[in-house]
Protein backbone atom coordinates (compact mmCIF):
# COMPACT_ATOMS: atom_id res chain seq x y z
CA UNK A 1 0.00 0.00 0.00
CA UNK A 2 2.19 2.76 -1.33
CA UNK A 3 0.14 5.71 -0.13
CA UNK A 4 0.52 4.72 3.47
CA UNK A 5 4.28 5.00 3.52
CA UNK A 6 4.43 8.00 1.22
CA UNK A 7 6.81 10.59 2.54
CA UNK A 8 6.70 14.27 1.74
CA UNK A 9 9.50 16.74 1.71
CA UNK A 10 7.84 20.01 2.57
CA UNK A 11 10.80 22.34 2.52
CA UNK A 12 13.88 21.38 0.57
CA UNK A 13 16.44 24.02 1.28
CA UNK A 14 19.99 23.15 2.21
CA UNK A 15 18.88 23.58 5.79
CA UNK A 16 21.15 22.38 8.57
CA UNK A 17 18.25 21.02 10.59
CA UNK A 18 15.18 18.96 9.94
CA UNK A 19 11.94 18.32 11.75
CA UNK A 20 10.61 14.86 10.96
CA UNK A 21 6.93 14.71 11.76
CA UNK A 22 3.60 13.02 11.33
CA UNK A 23 1.44 14.67 8.68
CA UNK A 24 -1.15 15.19 11.42
CA UNK A 25 1.21 17.80 12.90
CA UNK A 26 2.45 19.40 9.69
CA UNK A 27 0.03 22.32 9.60
CA UNK A 28 0.75 23.27 13.22
CA UNK A 29 4.53 22.91 12.78
CA UNK A 30 4.52 25.15 9.72
CA UNK A 31 2.40 27.64 11.68
CA UNK A 32 4.87 27.66 14.60
CA UNK A 33 7.75 28.11 12.15
CA UNK A 34 5.96 30.95 10.42
CA UNK A 35 5.05 32.79 13.63
CA UNK A 36 8.64 32.55 14.83
CA UNK A 37 10.15 33.41 11.47
CA UNK A 38 12.04 30.13 11.35
CA UNK A 39 12.91 29.38 7.75
CA UNK A 40 15.97 27.34 8.49
CA UNK A 41 14.27 23.99 8.96
CA UNK A 42 13.49 21.26 6.50
CA UNK A 43 10.19 19.73 7.49
CA UNK A 44 9.59 16.19 6.33
CA UNK A 45 6.58 14.12 7.17
CA UNK A 46 5.12 10.67 6.90
CA UNK A 47 1.45 9.90 6.43
CA UNK A 48 -0.82 9.98 9.50
CA UNK A 49 -2.41 6.83 8.11
CA UNK A 50 0.60 4.95 9.49
CA UNK A 51 -1.25 5.08 12.82
CA UNK A 52 -3.24 2.16 11.51
CA UNK A 53 0.02 0.29 10.86
CA UNK A 54 2.18 1.15 13.88
CA UNK A 55 4.69 -1.57 13.00
CA UNK A 56 5.65 0.51 9.94
CA UNK A 57 6.22 3.79 11.82
CA UNK A 58 9.80 3.14 12.95
CA UNK A 59 11.04 2.16 9.50
CA UNK A 60 9.41 5.20 7.90
CA UNK A 61 10.99 7.57 10.43
CA UNK A 62 14.33 5.79 10.26
CA UNK A 63 14.38 6.27 6.47
CA UNK A 64 13.98 10.01 6.94
CA UNK A 65 16.64 10.05 9.65
CA UNK A 66 19.04 8.25 7.31
CA UNK A 67 18.29 10.80 4.61
CA UNK A 68 18.88 13.69 7.02
CA UNK A 69 22.17 12.16 8.14
CA UNK A 70 23.41 12.03 4.57
CA UNK A 71 22.79 15.79 4.50
CA UNK A 72 24.48 16.17 7.89
CA UNK A 73 21.35 17.80 9.28
CA UNK A 74 20.45 18.07 12.94
CA UNK A 75 17.27 16.16 13.55
CA UNK A 76 14.19 16.50 15.74
CA UNK A 77 11.33 14.04 15.57
CA UNK A 78 7.86 15.43 16.15
CA UNK A 79 6.15 12.12 16.52
CA UNK A 80 4.64 10.59 19.63
CA UNK A 81 5.00 6.90 20.45
CA UNK A 82 1.70 6.40 18.61
CA UNK A 83 1.41 2.70 19.21
CA UNK A 84 4.97 1.62 18.51
CA UNK A 85 5.11 0.27 22.03
CA UNK A 86 8.47 1.85 22.83
CA UNK A 87 10.16 0.72 19.61
CA UNK A 88 10.31 4.29 18.32
CA UNK A 89 12.16 5.42 21.43
CA UNK A 90 14.54 2.48 21.20
CA UNK A 91 15.35 3.33 17.59
CA UNK A 92 15.77 7.04 18.33
CA UNK A 93 18.07 6.27 21.26
CA UNK A 94 20.26 4.24 18.93
CA UNK A 95 20.23 7.05 16.37
CA UNK A 96 20.89 9.74 18.99
CA UNK A 97 17.79 11.67 18.00
CA UNK A 98 15.29 13.37 20.32
CA UNK A 99 11.54 13.36 19.94
CA UNK A 100 8.67 15.23 21.47
CA UNK A 101 7.65 13.44 24.68
CA UNK A 102 4.27 11.78 24.94
CA UNK A 103 2.29 8.78 23.87
CA UNK A 104 -0.04 10.57 21.45
CA UNK A 105 -0.35 13.99 19.82
CA UNK A 106 -3.42 14.88 21.85
CA UNK A 107 -1.33 14.24 24.96
CA UNK A 108 1.46 16.67 24.06
CA UNK A 109 -0.99 19.27 22.81
CA UNK A 110 -2.82 19.20 26.14
CA UNK A 111 0.35 18.78 28.18
CA UNK A 112 1.00 15.63 30.18
CA UNK A 113 -0.46 16.83 33.48
CA UNK A 114 -3.69 18.15 32.03
CA UNK A 115 -4.07 15.13 29.79
CA UNK A 116 -3.84 12.85 32.82
CA UNK A 117 -6.57 14.93 34.45
CA UNK A 118 -8.77 14.43 31.39
CA UNK A 119 -8.12 10.70 31.47
CA UNK A 120 -8.87 10.41 35.17
CA UNK A 121 -12.08 12.39 34.74
CA UNK A 122 -13.37 10.02 32.06
CA UNK A 123 -11.47 6.97 30.90
CA UNK A 124 -13.88 6.61 28.01
CA UNK A 125 -12.78 9.79 26.26
CA UNK A 126 -12.26 9.92 22.52
CA UNK A 127 -9.84 12.70 21.60
CA UNK A 128 -9.79 14.86 18.51
CA UNK A 129 -7.25 17.46 17.43
CA UNK A 130 -7.69 20.02 14.65
CA UNK A 131 -6.27 17.50 12.20
CA UNK A 132 -8.59 14.74 13.34
CA UNK A 133 -11.60 17.04 13.18
CA UNK A 134 -10.70 18.07 9.63
CA UNK A 135 -10.24 14.45 8.57
CA UNK A 136 -12.84 12.83 10.82
CA UNK A 137 -14.80 11.25 8.00
CA UNK A 138 -11.74 9.89 6.22
CA UNK A 139 -9.74 8.67 9.22
CA UNK A 140 -12.44 7.72 11.70
CA UNK A 141 -15.63 6.92 9.82
CA UNK A 142 -14.13 5.49 6.64
CA UNK A 143 -10.88 4.45 8.33
CA UNK A 144 -12.76 2.20 10.73
CA UNK A 145 -15.09 1.00 7.98
CA UNK A 146 -18.14 2.57 9.62
CA UNK A 147 -19.38 3.98 6.31
CA UNK A 148 -19.85 0.46 4.99
CA UNK A 149 -20.46 -1.38 8.25
CA UNK A 150 -22.29 0.97 10.65
CA UNK A 151 -23.23 -2.03 12.77
CA UNK A 152 -19.60 -2.11 13.98
CA UNK A 153 -19.93 1.25 15.73
CA UNK A 154 -20.86 -0.19 19.15
CA UNK A 155 -17.81 -2.47 18.95
CA UNK A 156 -15.49 0.49 18.42
CA UNK A 157 -17.16 3.09 20.61
CA UNK A 158 -19.29 1.10 23.05
CA UNK A 159 -17.13 2.04 26.03
CA UNK A 160 -16.63 5.69 25.11
CA UNK A 161 -18.69 8.34 26.88
CA UNK A 162 -17.15 11.62 25.83
CA UNK A 163 -15.51 13.29 22.84
CA UNK A 164 -12.93 15.90 23.83
CA UNK A 165 -11.79 18.26 21.12
CA UNK A 166 -8.33 19.57 22.02
CA UNK A 167 -8.05 22.55 19.69
CA UNK A 168 -4.86 24.05 18.30
CA UNK A 169 -6.63 26.88 16.51
CA UNK A 170 -9.61 28.89 17.74
CA UNK A 171 -11.76 27.99 14.75
CA UNK A 172 -15.54 28.07 15.10
CA UNK A 173 -16.05 25.98 11.98
CA UNK A 174 -13.90 23.18 13.42
CA UNK A 175 -15.77 23.41 16.71
CA UNK A 176 -19.05 22.87 14.88
CA UNK A 177 -17.54 19.92 13.01
CA UNK A 178 -16.26 18.45 16.29
CA UNK A 179 -19.70 18.81 17.87
CA UNK A 180 -21.19 17.05 14.86
CA UNK A 181 -18.61 14.26 15.25
CA UNK A 182 -19.60 13.85 18.91
CA UNK A 183 -23.26 13.72 17.94
CA UNK A 184 -22.49 11.23 15.17
CA UNK A 185 -20.85 8.91 17.71
CA UNK A 186 -23.43 9.57 20.42
CA UNK A 187 -20.84 11.03 22.81
CA UNK A 188 -20.92 13.96 25.20
CA UNK A 189 -18.99 16.89 23.74
CA UNK A 190 -16.22 18.82 25.48
CA UNK A 191 -13.85 21.47 24.18
CA UNK A 192 -10.39 22.50 25.32
CA UNK A 193 -8.16 25.03 23.62
CA UNK A 194 -4.50 24.01 23.86
CA UNK A 195 -2.80 26.02 21.12
CA UNK A 196 0.43 24.35 20.05
CA UNK A 197 1.04 23.10 23.63
CA UNK A 198 4.17 21.03 24.19
CA UNK A 199 4.69 20.84 20.42
CA UNK A 200 5.45 24.56 20.31
CA UNK A 201 7.63 24.36 23.41
CA UNK A 202 9.60 21.40 22.02
CA UNK A 203 10.24 23.21 18.74
CA UNK A 204 11.40 26.29 20.66
CA UNK A 205 13.85 24.08 22.54
CA UNK A 206 15.12 22.45 19.34
CA UNK A 207 15.52 25.84 17.70
CA UNK A 208 17.55 27.05 20.68
CA UNK A 209 19.82 23.99 20.37
CA UNK A 210 20.25 24.63 16.67
CA UNK A 211 21.12 28.26 17.32
CA UNK A 212 23.82 27.26 19.78
CA UNK A 213 25.23 24.59 17.46
CA UNK A 214 25.26 26.75 14.37
CA UNK A 215 26.94 29.74 16.00
CA UNK B 1 -31.97 -5.66 -11.56
CA UNK B 2 -35.45 -5.91 -10.06
CA UNK B 3 -36.21 -7.17 -6.57
CA UNK B 4 -37.78 -10.19 -8.22
CA UNK B 5 -34.45 -11.05 -9.85
CA UNK B 6 -32.65 -10.61 -6.53
CA UNK B 7 -35.08 -13.13 -5.06
CA UNK B 8 -34.24 -15.54 -7.85
CA UNK B 9 -30.52 -15.11 -7.20
CA UNK B 10 -30.79 -15.83 -3.46
CA UNK B 11 -28.95 -19.00 -2.65
CA UNK B 12 -30.99 -21.71 -0.97
CA UNK B 13 -28.47 -23.06 1.55
CA UNK B 14 -30.52 -26.17 2.18
CA UNK B 15 -30.15 -27.16 -1.48
CA UNK B 16 -26.38 -27.54 -1.09
CA UNK B 17 -24.73 -30.80 -0.14
CA UNK B 18 -22.60 -30.86 3.01
CA UNK B 19 -19.29 -29.99 1.37
CA UNK B 20 -20.84 -27.20 -0.68
CA UNK B 21 -22.63 -25.83 2.37
CA UNK B 22 -19.45 -25.76 4.47
CA UNK B 23 -17.64 -24.03 1.64
CA UNK B 24 -20.49 -21.54 1.34
CA UNK B 25 -20.38 -20.93 5.10
CA UNK B 26 -16.68 -20.17 4.84
CA UNK B 27 -17.54 -17.58 2.18
CA UNK B 28 -20.38 -16.20 4.31
CA UNK B 29 -18.09 -15.93 7.35
CA UNK B 30 -15.57 -14.12 5.21
CA UNK B 31 -18.30 -11.70 4.15
CA UNK B 32 -19.64 -11.28 7.70
CA UNK B 33 -23.11 -12.64 6.92
CA UNK B 34 -24.47 -13.52 10.35
CA UNK B 35 -27.96 -14.60 9.29
CA UNK B 36 -26.59 -17.00 6.69
CA UNK B 37 -24.14 -18.49 9.22
CA UNK B 38 -26.95 -19.07 11.70
CA UNK B 39 -29.04 -20.69 8.96
CA UNK B 40 -26.15 -22.87 7.76
CA UNK B 41 -25.45 -23.96 11.34
CA UNK B 42 -29.06 -24.99 11.83
CA UNK B 43 -29.09 -26.91 8.55
CA UNK B 44 -25.95 -28.90 9.40
CA UNK B 45 -27.30 -29.72 12.86
CA UNK B 46 -30.59 -30.84 11.32
CA UNK B 47 -28.62 -33.14 9.02
CA UNK B 48 -27.21 -34.86 12.08
CA UNK B 49 -23.84 -33.15 12.33
CA UNK B 50 -22.49 -33.00 15.85
CA UNK B 51 -22.13 -29.49 17.32
CA UNK B 52 -18.34 -29.81 17.54
CA UNK B 53 -18.10 -30.88 13.89
CA UNK B 54 -20.15 -27.87 12.82
CA UNK B 55 -17.96 -25.66 15.00
CA UNK B 56 -14.68 -27.01 13.72
CA UNK B 57 -15.43 -27.60 10.05
CA UNK B 58 -17.74 -24.71 9.26
CA UNK B 59 -16.97 -21.94 11.79
CA UNK B 60 -13.38 -22.40 13.00
CA UNK B 61 -12.32 -23.51 9.51
CA UNK B 62 -13.85 -20.36 8.05
CA UNK B 63 -12.32 -18.09 10.68
CA UNK B 64 -8.92 -19.66 10.00
CA UNK B 65 -9.15 -18.35 6.43
CA UNK B 66 -10.13 -14.93 7.77
CA UNK B 67 -7.19 -15.05 10.19
CA UNK B 68 -4.69 -15.87 7.45
CA UNK B 69 -5.96 -13.09 5.19
CA UNK B 70 -5.86 -10.62 8.09
CA UNK B 71 -2.28 -11.63 8.80
CA UNK B 72 -1.41 -11.20 5.12
CA UNK B 73 -2.94 -7.73 4.93
CA UNK B 74 -5.77 -8.78 2.62
CA UNK B 75 -8.47 -8.22 5.24
CA UNK B 76 -8.56 -5.40 7.78
CA UNK B 77 -10.08 -4.95 11.21
CA UNK B 78 -13.62 -4.03 10.03
CA UNK B 79 -13.86 -7.16 7.91
CA UNK B 80 -12.49 -9.33 10.71
CA UNK B 81 -15.02 -7.85 13.12
CA UNK B 82 -17.85 -8.61 10.71
CA UNK B 83 -16.61 -12.17 10.32
CA UNK B 84 -16.39 -12.48 14.11
CA UNK B 85 -19.94 -11.20 14.39
CA UNK B 86 -21.07 -13.88 11.95
CA UNK B 87 -19.21 -16.57 13.89
CA UNK B 88 -20.86 -15.29 17.06
CA UNK B 89 -24.26 -15.96 15.48
CA UNK B 90 -23.24 -19.56 14.88
CA UNK B 91 -21.69 -19.89 18.33
CA UNK B 92 -24.91 -18.69 19.95
CA UNK B 93 -26.65 -21.75 18.50
CA UNK B 94 -23.82 -24.18 19.20
CA UNK B 95 -22.78 -23.09 22.71
CA UNK B 96 -25.69 -24.69 24.63
CA UNK B 97 -25.41 -27.83 22.53
CA UNK B 98 -21.68 -28.10 23.14
CA UNK B 99 -22.30 -27.68 26.88
CA UNK B 100 -24.82 -30.53 26.76
CA UNK B 101 -22.31 -32.89 25.18
CA UNK B 102 -20.06 -32.38 28.21
CA UNK B 103 -16.93 -32.38 26.07
CA UNK B 104 -13.85 -31.71 28.15
CA UNK B 105 -12.40 -28.26 27.52
CA UNK B 106 -8.95 -27.97 25.99
CA UNK B 107 -8.03 -25.62 28.81
CA UNK B 108 -9.28 -22.65 30.76
CA UNK B 109 -8.39 -18.99 30.23
CA UNK B 110 -9.09 -15.84 32.21
CA UNK B 111 -8.80 -12.79 29.98
CA UNK B 112 -9.19 -9.04 30.51
CA UNK B 113 -8.05 -5.63 29.28
CA UNK B 114 -5.65 -3.96 31.70
CA UNK B 115 -6.39 -1.09 34.06
CA UNK B 116 -6.77 2.29 32.40
CA UNK B 117 -7.78 0.78 29.08
CA UNK B 118 -11.33 0.41 27.81
CA UNK B 119 -10.55 -1.21 24.47
CA UNK B 120 -11.76 -4.74 23.99
CA UNK B 121 -11.98 -5.51 20.29
CA UNK B 122 -8.81 -7.60 20.29
CA UNK B 123 -9.65 -9.21 23.59
CA UNK B 124 -13.11 -10.18 22.37
CA UNK B 125 -11.71 -11.66 19.16
CA UNK B 126 -9.23 -13.73 21.15
CA UNK B 127 -11.93 -14.86 23.56
CA UNK B 128 -14.15 -15.99 20.73
CA UNK B 129 -11.40 -17.79 18.83
CA UNK B 130 -10.25 -19.52 22.02
CA UNK B 131 -13.80 -20.59 22.77
CA UNK B 132 -14.13 -21.83 19.21
CA UNK B 133 -10.98 -23.88 19.71
CA UNK B 134 -12.52 -25.60 22.72
CA UNK B 135 -11.17 -23.50 25.57
CA UNK B 136 -13.30 -22.41 28.48
CA UNK B 137 -12.94 -18.64 28.51
CA UNK B 138 -13.74 -16.37 31.43
CA UNK B 139 -13.81 -12.81 30.13
CA UNK B 140 -13.49 -10.41 33.05
CA UNK B 141 -13.88 -7.29 30.94
CA UNK B 142 -12.03 -3.97 30.62
CA UNK B 143 -10.07 -1.65 32.91
CA UNK B 144 -9.00 -4.57 35.10
CA UNK B 145 -6.89 -3.91 38.18
CA UNK B 146 -4.30 -6.34 39.48
CA UNK B 147 -6.60 -7.13 42.40
CA UNK B 148 -9.39 -8.15 40.03
CA UNK B 149 -7.03 -10.32 37.98
CA UNK B 150 -5.89 -12.06 41.16
CA UNK B 151 -9.45 -12.61 42.35
CA UNK B 152 -10.37 -14.13 38.98
CA UNK B 153 -7.32 -16.42 39.03
CA UNK B 154 -8.18 -17.54 42.55
CA UNK B 155 -11.80 -18.15 41.68
CA UNK B 156 -11.42 -19.87 38.31
CA UNK B 157 -7.98 -21.52 38.57
CA UNK B 158 -7.32 -21.19 34.83
CA UNK B 159 -4.43 -22.60 32.84
CA UNK B 160 -3.91 -19.28 31.09
CA UNK B 161 -4.03 -15.62 32.03
CA UNK B 162 -4.55 -13.37 29.02
CA UNK B 163 -3.98 -9.63 29.18
CA UNK B 164 -4.78 -7.12 26.46
CA UNK B 165 -4.02 -3.41 25.94
CA UNK B 166 -4.44 -1.00 23.06
CA UNK B 167 -2.60 1.97 24.52
CA UNK B 168 1.11 2.53 24.89
CA UNK B 169 0.28 4.18 28.19
CA UNK B 170 -1.58 1.20 29.62
CA UNK B 171 0.48 -1.74 28.40
CA UNK B 172 3.13 -1.36 31.15
CA UNK B 173 0.43 -2.40 33.62
CA UNK B 174 0.94 -5.95 32.39
CA UNK B 175 4.26 -5.93 34.18
CA UNK B 176 2.55 -4.78 37.38
CA UNK B 177 0.29 -7.82 37.20
CA UNK B 178 3.09 -10.26 36.38
CA UNK B 179 5.34 -8.83 39.10
CA UNK B 180 2.52 -9.22 41.60
CA UNK B 181 2.10 -12.84 40.57
CA UNK B 182 5.82 -13.32 41.19
CA UNK B 183 5.67 -11.60 44.58
CA UNK B 184 2.86 -13.90 45.61
CA UNK B 185 4.76 -16.96 44.39
CA UNK B 186 2.07 -17.97 41.90
CA UNK B 187 3.62 -16.78 38.64
CA UNK B 188 4.45 -20.28 37.43
CA UNK B 189 0.95 -21.54 38.15
CA UNK B 190 -0.26 -19.85 34.99
CA UNK B 191 0.67 -19.43 31.36
CA UNK B 192 0.65 -15.66 30.83
CA UNK B 193 -0.15 -14.47 27.31
CA UNK B 194 -0.18 -10.80 26.33
CA UNK B 195 -1.40 -9.02 23.23
CA UNK B 196 -2.58 -5.74 21.75
CA UNK B 197 -1.77 -3.42 18.87
CA UNK B 198 1.21 -1.54 20.40
CA UNK B 199 2.82 -4.66 21.87
CA UNK B 200 5.71 -6.53 20.37
CA UNK B 201 7.88 -9.52 21.17
CA UNK B 202 10.49 -7.37 22.93
CA UNK B 203 7.82 -5.98 25.23
CA UNK B 204 6.39 -9.42 25.93
CA UNK B 205 9.87 -10.64 26.88
CA UNK B 206 10.60 -7.56 28.97
CA UNK B 207 7.49 -7.87 31.14
CA UNK B 208 8.06 -11.59 31.66
CA UNK B 209 5.10 -12.98 29.72
CA UNK B 210 5.22 -16.55 28.44
CA UNK B 211 4.03 -15.43 25.05
CA UNK B 212 3.32 -12.38 22.95
CA UNK B 213 0.32 -13.01 20.73
CA UNK B 214 0.28 -10.98 17.54
CA UNK B 215 -3.27 -11.94 16.65
CA UNK B 216 -6.16 -14.12 17.74
CA UNK B 217 -5.24 -17.10 15.56
CA UNK B 218 -1.68 -17.13 16.90
CA UNK B 219 -3.05 -16.94 20.44
CA UNK B 220 -4.98 -20.17 19.91
CA UNK B 221 -1.97 -21.98 18.47
CA UNK B 222 0.31 -20.71 21.21
CA UNK B 223 -2.16 -21.56 23.96
CA UNK B 224 -2.58 -25.14 22.71
CA UNK B 225 1.17 -25.62 22.38
CA UNK B 226 1.99 -24.20 25.81
CA UNK B 227 -0.73 -26.19 27.57
CA UNK B 228 0.53 -29.38 25.91
CA UNK B 229 4.09 -28.60 27.05
CA UNK B 230 2.98 -27.78 30.59
CA UNK B 231 0.93 -30.94 30.90
CA UNK B 232 3.75 -33.04 29.50
CA UNK B 233 6.25 -31.60 32.00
Amino acid sequence: MVSVVKQSIVHTSEAKAVIICCSALLREILQVNKINGWDHFDVQCISAELHNYPDKICDAIKALIDLAKTKQQQIFVAYADCGTGGLLDAMLLEEGVERIPGAHCYEFYAGNELFNTFQEAELGTFYLTDFLVRHFDRLVIRGLGLDKKPELEPLYFGHYRKLLYIAQAADEKLQIQAQQAAKRLGLEYQYHFSGSGDLGRSLQKFNAQIAVTLV
Amino acid sequence: MSDENYEEDDLDLSSLDDDELVEQMHDDLYDGMADEIAEGTEILLARGWSPDKVLNDALVGGMAIVGVDFRDGILFVPEVLSAAGAMKAGMAILRPLLAETGAESVGKMVIGTVKGDIHDIGKNLVAMMMEGAGFEVIDIGINISVETYLEALEEHQPDILGMSALLTTTMPYMKVVIDTLKEQGIRDDYIVLVGGAPLNQEFGDAVGADGYCRDAAITVDMAKEMIALKRAA
